[in-house]
């Protein structure tokens, strides 16, 4: 362990964030997309992170381990002069909840801040030392 | 005369390396604080320093070299080495989310920045040092 390896650690916890970020994003572009290639409405996304650690290391960095799809039901939007609409009326919509995606977008980008603040302490750290005894 | 120089300087070596450890830890504590299930980890400076201390004045002090007549015979630990095998405890949630992380914001900042100072702090008494034992070195004039 030394201060190049916390810069790996930091590095990997911004990948990861600036995953979930774009995810994030992805989900409340497409809050109204309804019919992608497979003709079904959007499906919102959420990334999984795990630990990534070295073998037989007990701390490590993060990675994104999958990109699932929620299962939660479809919103449906009474529009009858829609196209999509079924023989009810009805319009099945994403089932993108902008309030989640804003959260996550929020907690996304302060773990970032703090993963930044980490880097430079570091980088400050790191350069003291070089200079160590002069 | 060398190895004098090198033990009064051993003690702010270990504790360098014992901060730069806790400092790779803390970061990956931060970095995983959205990770679910990821449980906060941290160590004793303090029990991980005498450690390290105790185990280069035994190395140094200790004279003979141990004999070793056959591959899986362990020798004595290198100098002042800070082991793979420091004891990595978890931390008491204060606050446990859902997800069972049990990684608190505040609390690793605080101590990464806290640890950030003791090193800091490390760096300029060990830099003093090294500046005394040269100017102590000098030619008489």
């Amino acid at each position: 362990m030394s201060i190049t390896s916390l810069f790996n650690t930091a590095s990997s916890a911004l990948t990861a964030q600036s995953q979930r970020m774009n995810v994030a994003a992805s989900n409340l572009a497409n809050a109204d997309s309804v019919a992608g290639p497979d003709g079904e409405p959007y499906r919102a996304k959420q990334v999984m992170f795990q630990v990534d650690a070295a073998p037989g290391a007990n701390v490590g960095g993060v990675k994104v381990g999958d990109v699932v799809e929620s299962d939660a039901p479809f919103r449906e939007e009474y529009n009858p002069g829609h196209a999509m609409a079924d023989d009810r009326g009805y319009v099945r919509m994403p089932n993108v909840n902008p309030t989640d995606e804003m959260i996550n977008m929020i907690s996304s980008s302060r773990s970032y801040q703090a993963n930044i603040e980490v880097l430079n302490t570091g980088k400050e750290l790191a350069l003291r030392t070089l200079t160590l005894g002069e | 005369m060398l190895d004098r120089l090198e033990a009064s300087l051993s003690f702010y070596k270990n504790a360098l390396d014992i901060r730069d450890k806790r400092q790779g830890v803390l970061a990956a504590n931060i970095a995983n604080a959205d990770t679910p299930n990821y449980k906060a980890r941290d160590f004793d400076f303090r029990a991980e320093l005498d450690r390290a201390i105790g185990a280069s004045s035994s190395a140094t002090g200790g004279g003979m070299p141990l004999a070793t007549t056959a591959a899986g015979h362990m020798g004595p630990q290198a100098p002042g080495s800070v082991g793979a095998g420091t004891e990595l405890a978890y931390r008491n949630a204060s606050q446990p989310s859902l997800d069972g992380n049990t990684v608190d914001m505040d609390v690793e900042r605080v101590e990464f920045m806290d640890n950030a100072v003791h090193y800091r702090a490390n760096l300029q008494i060990l830099g003093n040092q090294i500046k005394s034992l040269r100017s102590a070195m000098q030619p008489e004039r």
